[in-house]
């Protein structure tokens, strides 16, 4: 693998090389945006962002508080048209296609998200998980339902804590369980891309190792975002990391390059603690 | 120093003594009226009073089912039709609206809560009773549920909005259309208060009498249907004080202490099934 950091995206992967501004997504590539600008009202809070995300792999957006990490990755489901005075210009890809022109709801049923409270509805554990499903039509019966909710807590590592209590309140678990419940609540309508929002800052230790177990496990089938304050976190469970400083993507590599060699003095500077 | 710090002392007990008497002065009056009410209700009460119609003048006894029964269905009437649309206004107001929009609506539907209810009952009068030819229970229906909007459209705006906009997000980020998430989730969440909030409204206006003089009038039979005069609790209780009878008085009292009792009981309910209800995020 690459050992010079480069500012640009250029990570090494099986498929080969992916030099920034190539317009043609290659089939590793699953998410990119390009040029991405963003304003609340007068203020731009996103400076030209251009990112590519490889499939089944994890990438961690580090960087000091109101960097725009947030509103970088929210804006790749859309979230932030939920936010009043908002503009976005660019472009987000997701397989080649503009996300800003298909459908919202039918991009965030691709694109799921995990928010960094955990916000379950105030609906039973079953409920929470199959909300995704019923609000989407699922076509299937009981059974067919039982069989997704049962699989995504599998998969969120949550199975074995809940089944005897699927028809409780979800209010009733912990703030682990819960976030956890959120996350296999994000899983059940099989999104290709997880985004997850600093998912482990309201968690103890033990609770966010879990959590980290489960992204490790869960990248096998989907492409994983995650944006964190924890740089360990970042160092212990991503492919990739980018380093955002006041709305610009300031370098973008190998997480190993990132934290042991990077080009830029200021993503140093963050790495290494001197800011931040 | 010292006279100083005594005037300090001097005027610091006033303000608490006259603070605190006008205290118990404001939650004695309450006491007082209930006492009252319940002292010389109570002794009115039977169960005659419940279930037979009102006795001709200068007979003894007789009671007010018919006035009972109506105040019942004034109040159904009323909140079918406030109800929905105050509610359907709170969530377009919490859920759709532009914040100058939500303004406006606002201040006009406090300007709408504060008409008096004598003028509502007027202009219904004019609208509904004047073109069907005579009073009715329907009239007063309309009027009590008039009066019920600007309570349910600004409760339910309170209670969409106090549910977390995390949950709004969540349900999005699934796919949701906002209709969806707001039928499924947001609403659901807000369900009990906002149910409480209806009943808050129901018994502010259950002892509503202006409106109803004008358009539900009174009866002192069973009302034989929708569109005909109704008696009701309020009015008779009108009705009946300014009688020159001391049997319609002790009526009148019993009249007022089961429609306090009414209005009570539906308030309690309200408050506990608010005080369970809140919405507590954990984590």
């Amino acid at each position: 693998m690459s050992l010079e950091g480069r500012t640009s995206s250029s990570p090494q992967n099986p498929a080969g090389g992916v030099e920034e501004g190539m317009s043609k997504a290659p089939a590793s590539m699953k998410l990119s945006t390009q040029d991405l600008n963003f304003y609340y009202g007068g203020f731009q809070a996103l400076q030209s962002v251009s990112l590519d995300f490889q499939e089944n792999l994890i990438t961690a957006l580090i960087g000091p508080s109101g960097c725009g990490k947030s509103t970088f990755i929210r804006t790749l489901n859309r979230m932030h048209e939920t936010v009043k005075g908002t503009r976005l210009t660019g472009q987000i890809l997701l397989d080649g296609k503009d996300i800003l022109k298909e459908d919202v709801n039918a991009v965030r049923l691709k694109v799921g998200m995990v928010f960094q409270r955990s916000n379950p509805f105030p609906k039973t554990i079953f409920e929470n998980v199959a909300y995704g499903l019923r609000v989407n039509g699922f076509q299937g019966g009981k059974t067919a339902i039982h069989e997704v909710v049962e699989k995504s807590l599998v998969k969120a590592a949550l199975w074995d804590e809940v089944k005897d209590k699927l028809h409780q309140s979800a209010f009733g678990l912990s703030g682990g369980q819960q976030q956890r419940l959120c996350i296999a609540r994000a899983l059940a309508v099989e999104p290709e891309v997880l985004l997850l929002d600093e998912p482990c800052s309201a968690l103890d230790p033990i609770a966010t190792a879990k959590i980290e177990d489960l992204l490790f496990a869960l990248k096998t089938e989907t492409t994983i975002v995650i944006v964190t304050h924890n740089m360990q976190q970042a160092a212990r469970v991503s492919d990739f990391t980018g380093f955002f400083l006041l709305g610009r993507m300031i370098e973008f590599s190998e997480t190993n390059t990132i934290f042991q060699n990077p080009t830029k003095k200021e993503t140093e500077d963050y790495v290494t603690g001197r800011f931040g | 120093m010292k006279p100083s710090s005594t005037i300090k002392n001097l005027v610091n007990y006033t303000m608490f003594a006259v603070t605190g008497l006008c205290t118990v002065i404001a939650v004695g009056i309450l006491f007082f009226i209930l006492g009252y009410l319940v002292y010389n209700g109570g002794k009115s009460l039977s169960l005659s009073f419940f279930t037979n119609l009102p006795a001709p003048v200068g007979e003894m006894g007789g009671g007010m089912a018919n006035a009972i029964v109506g105040s019942g269905k004034v109040l159904l009437l009323a909140t079918l039709i406030g109800i929905p649309i105050g509610f359907l206004g709170g969530v377009y107001l919490s859920e759709y609206s532009s914040e100058r929009i939500a303004f406006t609506i606002r201040y006009i539907t406090d300007l709408l809560n504060g008409v008096p209810s004598i003028v509502i009952g007027i202009v219904i009068y004019t609208v509904v009773v004047h073109p069907m030819g005579h009073f009715s229970t329907f009239a007063g229906g309309v009027a009590l549920g008039i009066m019920m909007i600007p309570i349910s459209v600004r409760s339910t705006e309170e209670f969409l909005h106090a549910v977390p906009q995390s949950l709004r997000e969540a349900a999005l980020a699934l796919g949701a259309p906002k209709w969806k998430s707001i039928v499924t989730v947001v609403i659901p969440a807000a369900m009990r208060g906002i149910i409480s909030g209806t009943m808050l409204d129901l018994a502010r206006v259950a002892g509503e009498t202006a409106p109803l003089l004008f358009t539900a009038l009174g009866n002192q039979f069973w009302s034989p249907g929708w569109n005909q005069p109704s008696a009701t609790l309020p009015v008779m209780i009108f009705t009946y004080a300014v009688a020159p009878y001391e049997d319609w008085h002790r009526q009148a009292w019993a009249a007022g202490f089961v429609l306090l009792t009414l209005v009570l009981l539906i308030n309690v309910t309200a408050r506990l099934a608010l005080s369970r209800g809140t919405y507590v995020p954990r984590g």
